[in-house]
């Protein structure tokens, strides 16, 4: 083990990880030691954060589709989920307690609120930016308006789609380190038990940063994939 | 018409060449909230298998008209009949589906192959698979595109003018009785629309469909059209009239003004040198005795003696010296250019008279030798004479094999 990042401590070499442990320090033999503790927070967290975009995504959508069918609708739905938007989420919380009651429930309906406006916002404006004259090509070949929407307005919109849904997850693994708050499980629990010491709030933030960087990724291949004509512009 | 047989590699499929009849019936359109239709009564009858031109200035309806056939636009009042039957009573989407769509900006569906895009109505009517990709390498072949290159390839990696041909071939999937084509050439570079429009009326010599094609650009209209429709402002009918009538008799100064003062000169493109009648020259070789000559010239309509090789093909204008001795002499005036041949259109060949400095110019046939002479007089001539027939840049086409 290279102890460089205790620079700052460098008489302690030797027998470093209690003393570095109880001094609050970021111990690596600390982590390495206690990485168990926190595959379960990890877990929790993932599942609330992929719960949460796909409830979010679901309601989103058919938002969108709705607004998309009926224009008028578009400001209402931006200004009600523009509203949620701008609620503190801890403010929600305690809002919600009353109701939901303390858990992960709670949580997700906070949570759900957030990603609302990024989704709706996406599938909308991606929506519109599908060519004028493609709609009317599909419309004269004989697609009914379902078809169209499902074969060509939506693939079309599939990249601005999943742009929405990715910056959904990312904001989303960030506001569930606060589920604890409501009394949900995550990452946050973890963080806010130890929150002085150093290695803990390393570790746990880490495997935050880490967990959206990966759902990140994820969402991007299947961008990828699914939009193989994204990349034949040559 | 001649049924064409004369290109076997294109076999004929789906139902063998059908057209259908369309009738506009009255038709009219009036958008809410607006005092004057778009569309105002319009009548006119489109024959099975040709090609209505509907052309006129920006805002004059043609583009609503043509889009009130599939039901893209609602018609008002009025009707329009396909096959006899009003396209009011069908569910639109069924409709379309039986209806080729070209529009100027092709719209393409981006995210599909090109196969997939040819194959989309083909696809709505539950064709299986092979018999879907077996007509769209058809259909690629038949709009000069190489189905192994093409079909795989996606709408973003094609030329303009690639697209635009699988705009045609898309209309084209499951052998409509009928296209329409709003401007389908109009965002090409004026070389490629040539070539599009030749090759559009080459496509339509084999598959002869009932064709509506929208247009702004009268010359476009004069070379595609069986027939031309005229619209001007309001969605009025100004005329309904073969190219050459329409040329030759504008029923109206607005007519006359949208077709151009060059009108006449208009005419010129719908013929070719063999149609109108030509001048006999007076054709002399080398060595013929003066007195047969002189006969000769005296029975001819062109001034000046041609001399001409023991083939028939033209050397030049024989000068007064030629004619001096006891037989004819090689003493030209002029070589005998611009050499003209029957099948060029009879504006070109005007433009090469022109070009040429001269007045006559010796017409050839495919061997080479002298069948008559084209002269201004001729052209002049052929201009003040009414049409005799009604002919179309599409006849002129379709005779070229």
């Amino acid at each position: 083990m290279v102890f460089d990042s205790l620079a700052q401590v460098p008489e302690r070499d030797t027998g470093a990880s209690d003393q570095c442990v109880a001094e609050d320090g970021f111990c690596p033999q600390w982590i390495v030691d206690n990485f168990g503790d926190y595959v379960q927070p990890l877990l929790d967290h993932t599942y609330l954060t992929v719960v949460t975009v796909v409830i979010g995504f679901a309601i989103a959508f058919s938002l969108a589709i709705l607004a998309h069918r009926q224009r008028w609708l578009t400001g209402p739905i931006i200004g009600f989920t523009g509203a949620l938007y701008t609620i503190p989420s801890i403010a929600a919380f305690f809002l919600l307690l009353p109701i939901t009651g303390r858990g992960n429930t709670t949580a997700l309906v906070a949570l759900v609120a957030y990603t609302l406006l990024i989704i709706f916002r996406n599938v909308t404006t991606g929506l519109r930016a599908v060519p004028a004259e493609t709609v009317d090509a599909a419309q004269g070949m004989g697609l009914t308006d379902r078809q169209v929407l499902w074969r060509v307005e939506l693939p079309l919109a599939l990249p601005e789609i999943l742009a929405g849904v990715r910056i959904a997850t990312t904001t989303t693994v960030g506001l569930v380190a606060l589920a604890y708050l409501a009394g949900g499980d995550g990452l946050g629990r973890q963080i806010d038990a130890q929150i002085t010491f150093k290695s803990n709030v390393a570790l746990a933030g880490g495997l935050c940063v880490l967990l959206a960087a990966v759902l990140d990724l994820i969402i991007l291949g299947v961008q990828r994939r699914a939009t193989p004509w994204m990349r034949a512009a040559s | 018409m001649t049924e064409d047989q004369t290109v076997p590699s294109e076999k004929p499929t789906e139902g063998a060449h059908q057209a259908a009849t369309l009738e506009f019936r009255e038709a009219t359109k009036l958008y809410p909230g607006q005092d004057d239709p778009a569309v105002d009564h319009l009548s006119l009858e489109v024959p099975a298998g040709e090609i209505c031109v509907l052309v006129g200035p920006s805002g004059c309806g043609k583009t609503t008209a043509m889009r009130m056939v599939n039901r893209m636009i609602d018609i008002t009042e009025g009707d329009i009949l396909l096959d006899g039957e009003s396209v009011k009573d069908r569910k639109p989407s069924d409709l379309r589906r039986e209806i080729g769509y070209a529009i100027q900006q092709i719209g393409l569906f981006p995210h599909l192959t090109i196969s997939d895009n040819i194959g989309t109505v083909p696809k709505l009517l539950g064709w299986d698979k092979g018999r879907i990709a077996e007509r769209v390498d058809e259909l690629l072949e038949l709009v000069s595109l190489d189905p192994h290159e093409t079909r795989d390839r996606y709408p973003a990696q094609l030329s303009g003018g690639q697209r635009q041909r699988v705009g045609v071939a898309r209309a084209l999937a499951v052998d409509p009785p009928l296209m329409l084509m709003d401007e389908p050439f109009g965002a090409i570079d004026p070389i490629n629309r040539e070539r599009l429009q030749n090759e559009f009326l080459r496509l339509q010599r084999e598959i002869h469909k009932t064709v509506v094609f929208v247009t702004h650009d009268i010359d476009e209209a004069i070379k595609i059209g069986d027939k031309i429709a005229v619209l001007q402002k309001g969605g009025k009918l100004a005329q309904f009239a073969s190219p050459a009538e329409l040329l030759m008799y504008p029923a109206s100064s607005f007519v006359e003004d949208f077709v151009g003062s060059d009108r006449a000169l208009k005419r010129l493109a719908l013929q070719r040198v063999r149609d109108i009648d030509l001048w006999k020259p007076a054709k002399l070789r080398v060595g013929e005795p003066t007195r047969d000559a002189q006969a000769k010239i005296d029975d001819s309509d062109v001034p000046v003696p041609l001399l001409v090789d023991e083939h028939g093909r033209p050397m030049g204008w024989l000068s007064e010296r030629a004619l001096s001795g006891e037989r004819v002499e090689a003493h030209l005036r002029s070589k005998a250019e611009p050499v003209l041949e029957m099948d060029d259109i009879l504006r070109d060949a005007l433009a090469d008279l022109l070009t040429g400095e001269t007045r006559y110019g010796p017409v050839i046939d495919a061997q080479g030798r002298v069948r008559g002479v084209l002269s201004l007089e001729v052209i002049s001539n052929f201009l003040q004479e009414p049409p005799t027939e009604s002919r179309s840049g599409a006849d002129l086409v379709r005779e070229e094999r």
